[in-house]
């Protein structure tokens, strides 16, 4: 007999699916006052992204040579976007020479389609999945399911955004924002086989997702993976993974279907010992992570029989054409730079509206998309916000085990972002304010006039804080107050101080000293 | 033009536009080996402490004391999977203890279903790695197919001291000498920390790994 403890429903978040997996909602400023009311998640947040934090200082303190690691990582990625092409084509050689079969893919819609494809020649209609970037972002799933094709995830936070029907909000959690109440609601309402018992507790809910997953990994014939990087000397690929779901997808299957972003390759297989020491400290914050799998194409009597390597384009080759834009490329996935950033933790990764949250994805989800280039058709397009997304403070970039400078291709973006938009013929609000700001900026004396102006500002303030104004500064004062203006402006204290070099505003100190530094 | 011709030259054209220098090579001023000399006592002792962090079950022995040790370990396990080419000591101490042994070759691969009630497995390994506290095995007769150290929930693997190295790069140098093997890198039981970021030890992976390192 069980007891029924009246869940709540499970609601999917976002509470709509998206139709383009990298340009799913509205604009960042919209989504982000959405998700900024969700203190539950927030919380969710907050609690997640301190703990992994604190991990990987201490992981990243532990190695005498983490710079002279990132220093050779972000060398190594330099190096393999400089060789891209010779790169790719010795991959496929020593891929098809080991018995892999490797496909290519322009977009989204023809990587699904060659999936489908082998998938659909394999005779089976159902597949098990290792957590995959490049399918998220292709929206295999969802393709497969119109084809008759069930796709299960098997990772346990991609299994918790399955069942949910959410959309991930980090690249190495995607379930970060769902606490564990909300994850014994999923898997009691939505998983069939729960347990009737089932509690909360992580361990409880972990071995809930192994019993149901246990039967599936041991009888499927076809998997579909994702990869971390590819050697091309070699043509080894690899899956960095934890909880051994990796492995069972890996392994157990006949067939195995592999979709890897073209900027996953690396040279040479002495490039393994860089990347196996950056990734783990910087994503989960451990020495390593508990398993990595390395295969070349098909081995006789171990693994699956039949391999296939899709390469994938998708906007890759629109980020690479970017002389500063192109390092976004540089990514290993690790999520280092969301645990850091200020905003990524107040807004969430659902406010991004596309699966690459937080600060890379702000700057590789426009450049994918192709925002600001020739052939760039829709004005409105959302992703154009994501490069202002950030406060530029640098975490990122302290973070980034391959060290992408971030805020120097966030300014670059906004900058891209602009100079597409100035086409337009009726100048936005902001535009206008901006003009108008820089006629009164460019002249001595409309400045002098404003500056008298704007301590009219005063009557509305209550200490020393403006907090309502009128349309259209109500736009502003909406969301955050506005500190009063100064009684009296620079300018007019300074006339006062040039006839009489003994007077100061009250509290102000003079120019060039620091106050109460009276000597 | 298909699809393989268009990317190559998508990549050749945005290449053309973005690449104003030639790439620079690429520094490796990282160490390759550390002061800790690989098969010393010191990076036995480095290996525990980390696989111990990872919840591990860590034994040391002597090469005399090994088949006991294997046979305490295998007494109560039912029935233990092993690959060909173990030392014939080693499955004679697994039997001795009363266990029933499985074997798995490629030619007559057991079912998964048959894996999945075994007790135990038991392997030997290619490379340690101390540093991190990570085990590789790439597939060779004494560690057989990677399904065998998979599906079972308990993992019995033996290394002898003079496989454990330091870093990591000395491991990728001696694992890139056969680079096509399959392997597999193991830190530990399977774990996840999906959940709230709270680890979780166990999940699909064998949920208990035992290490016994012969000095």
């Amino acid at each position: 007999m069980t007891t029924f403890l009246g869940m709540p429903r499970v609601a999917p978040q976002p509470a709509t699916a998206p139709q383009d997996p990298l340009r799913w909602g509205p604009d960042f400023p919209t989504a982000a006052h959405e998700t900024l009311g969700n203190g539950q998640m927030r919380t969710n947040l907050r609690h997640a992204t301190r703990t992994i934090r604190d991990k990987r200082l201490r992981m990243v303190s532990e190695l005498p040579d983490w710079e002279e690691l990132r220093e050779a990582g972000s060398a190594i990625k330099h190096w393999t976007m400089s060789h891209l092409p010779e790169l790719l084509v010795q991959l496929e050689e020593n891929v098809t020479a080991r018995g892999g079969v490797v496909h290519w893919a322009r977009d989204a819609a023809e990587a699904n389609r060659i999936v489908a494809d082998l998938v659909r020649a394999t005779g089976e209609s159902e597949v098990v999945k290792v957590k995959s970037m490049a399918t998220q972002e292709t929206g295999l799933n969802e393709h497969l399911a119109a084809e008759g094709i069930t796709a299960t995830e098997t990772d346990l936070a991609e299994l918790i955004v399955q069942l949910a029907g959410d959309m991930p909000s980090h690249v190495l959690v995607p379930a970060i924002h769902r606490n564990r109440d909300e994850i014994r609601a999923i898997f009691t309402e939505r998983m069939g086989d729960a347990p009737a018992d089932l509690t909360s507790e992580p361990r409880a809910l972990a071995m809930a997702a192994r019993a149901h997953l246990r039967a599936k990994f041991l009888t499927a014939r076809v998997a579909i993976s994702g990869a971390n990087l590819a050697v091309a000397e070699t043509g080894t690929v690899s899956v960095f993974e934890s909880e051994g779901n990796g492995r069972m997808c890996l392994t157990l299957p006949d067939t195995l279907i592999t979709v890897m972003g073209i900027e996953k390759v690396v040279p040479a297989f002495q490039d393994l010992e860089v990347f196996t020491q950056l990734l783990p400290r910087s994503s989960t914050g451990e020495r390593m992570n508990p398993y990595t799998t390395m295969w070349t194409g098909v081995t006789p009597g171990d693994g699956p029989q039949a391999f296939h390597l899709v390469l994938l384009d998708n906007g890759r080759t629109k980020a690479l054409a970017d002389e500063v834009g192109r390092q976004a490329l540089h990514c290993i996935r690790c999520s280092a730079c969301m645990n850091v950033c200020p905003v990524y933790e107040h807004t969430g990764g659902h406010a991004y509206g596309s699966v690459y949250p937080g600060p890379i994805g702000a700057i590789l989800t426009p450049q994918l998309t192709g925002m600001g280039t020739r052939g760039a058709t829709d004005p409105h397009d959302p992703t154009a916000s994501l490069p202002f997304a950030s406060s530029l403070c640098g975490a990122c970039y302290e973070a980034c085990p391959v060290k992408i400078d971030i805020p120097t291709a966030l300014v670059h973006l906004r900058n891209r972002a602009v100079e597409s938009q100035q086409r337009r013929l009726l100048p936005t609000g902001w535009e206008a304010g901006m003009r108008a700001a820089s006629a009164v900026m460019s002249s001595g004396s409309r400045f002098a006039v404003a500056a008298r102006a704007a301590g009219l500002g005063r009557i509305v303030a209550r200490h020393d804080r403006i907090a309502r104004l009128p349309y259209p500064g109500s736009l502003w004062t909406g969301v955050r107050d506005l500190p009063a203006p100064p009684a009296q402006s620079f300018r007019t204290w300074w006339k006062e101080h040039q006839a009489d070099g003994a007077t100061r505003p009250a509290g102000a100190p003079s120019p060039g000293s620091t106050a109460g530094n009276e000597a | 033009m298909d699809a393989r011709e268009a990317i190559l030259a998508r990549v050749r054209d945005a290449l053309g536009r973005s690449q104003t220098e030639p790439a620079p090579p690429v520094p490796r001023g990282y160490r390759a080996h550390s002061d800790v000399v690989p098969g010393s006592g010191e990076a036995v002792d480095l290996l525990v402490d980390r696989l111990v962090d990872y919840r591990a079950n860590v034994h040391r022995c002597r090469e005399a004391e090994l088949a006991d040790t294997l046979g305490d370990l295998l007494g109560d396990v039912g029935s233990v999977v092993v690959p060909p080419g173990l030392p014939p000591e080693w499955v004679g101490a697994a039997t001795a203890g009363g266990a029933r042994t499985l074997l798995d070759t490629a030619d007559e691969p057991l079912p998964n279903a048959a894996l999945d009630t075994a007790g135990a497995v038991l392997t030997a390994a290619r490379v340690a790695i101390a540093e991190t506290g990570t085990i590789v095995l790439d597939g060779e007769p004494d560690q057989g197919r990677r399904a065998i150290t998979l599906v079972p929930d308990r993992h019995v693997c033996v290394l002898h001291a003079r496989q454990v190295v330091a870093t990591v790069p000395e491991a990728v140098a001696v694992l890139g000498q056969h680079p096509h093997r399959p392997m597999t890198w193991v830190a530990g039981p399977s774990a996840t920390s999906d959940i709230e970021l709270i680890r979780v030890e166990g999940v699909h992976g064998p949920r208990t790994l035992d290490v016994v390192i012969v000095t």
